[in-house]
């Protein structure tokens, strides 16, 4: 790793925390090499127009997302229902055919409440560790969570209201996830309760599947509504604390999603339609660091800017494989 | 956008109006939202400090405050109970989203499990055979020996391995006690509508069966003598009422654990017995 993407690296973890992207400081020869050559060059503009007309937009890693996403819920239930107990629990704590999974906030939360760690709770939390460090950290976000998806639709609606001018996304300051953290971190320790757990749309939803509907599905009912009409994907971008938890966990997972600075028009398509935007500020025009740039930790590896870039320069890539093929 | 131009001074432009005001909107959005989500998360914990009714929580389960502080509500204590005694609390019940209960009146635990099946799923330990040490234990709450279940007493290990009760049952409307009044009890216990199962040993070892299903015919009710599963922890007694006159009671015991099997059979409109949550023995 070059010294830049080391520098902007570390950057892209201050990022998730709730920093604002940079403009880099300085950007490597190789890449400003393609800067300079995309600047003013009017080919590039019949070559963009001519990429245009011809991409394909395919839903191939949305459709495969919701896929897992569905099935991984899907499993939860039938094996309660069925009682093949293949799956058994819900999300902040399962058993996967006898091994303990503990979600990682959800443990986090009852250790710093309870104050006493038990062999299981140490031995779930350590397997679901090392399985979203393989896996991406904020992948369990799209890939998994259920409110990622009702979210995802609720976006939807929001969009579209949005383009008929009938509401408009009110940002808010992503410094708050972390406010959050701390918050619910300080409540859990001094309450003795697990505040959070009482609120997670998470788990509500995922026990609400699973067991049966209840009357905590208004308080996830009033948060897609106020997504819809107010701020989008409010819940997961600025206040969940379980994506941030996750996060950190991206920060040393080699699966992440791999920006190529050459063949992209730098539209920004993929901003549009990402859930993080400001973990592919490397996409503007200008600011690559290098020819290939690894995305943030705070990217949930949904692949919605893989599938929606008419370039293919946004792709899947688990680091050191390439090299070891 | 346009890049605004360095200045001859080159001191740093201070944005413009509309940016100010839009970072002052989006700060005050913020906080508002802020605020949102702690008033929801305290009305999540509000009711649990006002919590004014106890419940029964499932067997092996910690003191109150400490089984809110460790319960990851996962729900897999539901998932194994044979009988599905323990569901899971919503918002408006007040003592705590997703975590488990029973309502021993509607179907009570009876070990049909055999091994307290809740406590071996529990991945925190807020249902435990053992406490941690430096958790203190109620008064009266822990047993004198470990219980013997009934359904495996000829086993070589007779025992339920619970070490503390999660209740006692009282008799708290005794004017209403079919035994106190001298009378027997025809039929199923709680109606032919009644969905709450129990184990009859004499029927089936292994499957609990419809409490509707299963009809009784005795001289003097000691229906919850009958379906108690613990070994010693309930019997009907010779006492002397108030006006020196004798009657036959159920007496219970200290073996008792608090499961509510005996809440759950008593065929009187409200149960005559009940099991008082987190209580302990008192002799």
């Amino acid at each position: 790793m070059s010294e830049l993407l080391r520098r902007r690296f570390r950057d892209q973890i201050k990022v998730l925390f709730g920093n604002e992207p940079k403009k880099p400081a300085a950007i490597a020869p190789a890449a400003q090499e393609i800067h300079l050559y995309k600047k003013g060059n009017r080919d590039l503009i019949a070559e963009k127009l001519h990429a245009r007309a011809h991409a394909v937009h395919t839903n191939k890693w949305r459709n495969r997302r919701w896929a897992t996403l569905v099935l991984a819920n899907l499993l939860f239930v039938v094996s309660f229902w069925l009682d093949i107990q293949v799956l058994e629990g819900a999300l902040t704590a399962s058993r996967f055919v006898g091994f303990h999974l503990i979600d990682l906030n959800s443990a986090l939360q009852v250790m710093l409440a309870h104050k006493h760690i038990i062999n299981n709770l140490l031995i779930g939390t350590g397997t679901v560790l090392v399985l979203w460090v393989i896996f991406g950290g904020r992948s369990f976000c799209s890939w998994v969570c259920p409110y990622h998806l009702v979210a995802e639709w609720a976006e939807k609606l929001h969009l579209h209201l949005a383009k008929k001018k009938l509401v408009t996304d009110q940002p808010m300051d992503r410094r708050l996830r972390t406010v959050f953290w701390l918050v619910f971190a300080v409540l859990a320790l001094a309450t003795g309760y697990t505040v959070f757990e009482a609120i997670s749309p998470t788990g509500i939803l995922s026990r609400a599947l699973i067991y049966g509907p209840g009357l905590a599905l208004l308080w996830v009912v009033a948060l897609l509504v106020f997504e819809v009409f107010f701020s989008r994907r409010a819940w997961c971008r600025y206040a969940c604390p379980i994506g941030l938890t996750y996060g950190v966990v991206g920060i040393v997972s080699p699966l992440r999603i791999k920006y190529t600075l050459e063949g992209c028009f730098h539209e920004g398509d993929c901003r549009k339609v990402c859930l993080v935007p400001h973990v592919l500020d490397t996409v503007i025009k200008g600011r690559a660091v290098e020819k290939e740039v690894p995305i943030g930790p705070d990217c949930t590896r949904c692949g919605l800017c893989v599938d929606t870039c008419p370039t293919g320069s946004l792709k899947f890539e688990v680091k050191g494989l390439s090299k070891l093929l | 956008m346009s890049e605004p131009k360095a200045t001859e001074t080159n001191k740093p432009i201070p944005p413009s109006r509309d940016r100010q005001r839009q970072a002052r909107r989006r700060f005050l959005r913020s906080v508002l939202l802020t605020g949102g989500v702690f008033g929801a998360a305290l009305s999540g914990y509000l009711p649990i400090a006002y919590a004014q009714k106890k419940r029964l929580r499932p067997p092996g389960a910690l003191d109150e405050k400490d089984f809110l502080a460790s319960c990851i509500k996962c729900g897999q204590c539901v998932q194994v109970c044979p009988v599905q005694a323990i569901k899971l609390a919503d918002l408006v019940d007040g003592f705590g989203v997703g975590t488990p209960y029973i309502d021993a009146r509607e179907q009570a635990c009876d070990f049909s499990c055999d091994a307290v099946q809740c406590i071996l799923a529990c991945p925190t330990g807020s249902l435990t055979y053992k406490k941690p040490d430096f958790l203190k234990v109620r008064p009266g709450a822990k047993l004198a020996e470990k219980p013997i279940l009934l359904a495996k007493e000829k086993d070589p290990e007779p025992t339920l391995n619970m070490a503390e009760r999660i209740g006692v049952a009282r008799l708290t409307r005794p004017e209403s006690c079919l035994a106190i009044k001298g009378k027997g009890y025809k039929g199923p216990a709680r109606g032919a509508d009644f969905k709450g199962r129990l184990r009859y040993m004499q029927v089936d070892r292994w499957k609990p069966i419809r409490v509707r299903d299963h009809a009784y015919d005795v001289e003097l009710c000691d229906l919850c003598v009958q379906v108690c599963p613990v070994k010693g922890a309930i019997s009907i007694e010779t006492v002397f009422a108030p006006d020196g006159s004798k009657r036959k009671s159920p007496v219970v015991h200290e073996p008792c654990v608090g499961c509510g099997a005996c809440e759950m059979i008593c065929p009187t409109d409200l149960a005559s017995i009940e099991v008082i949550p987190g209580e302990g023995w008192r002799a």
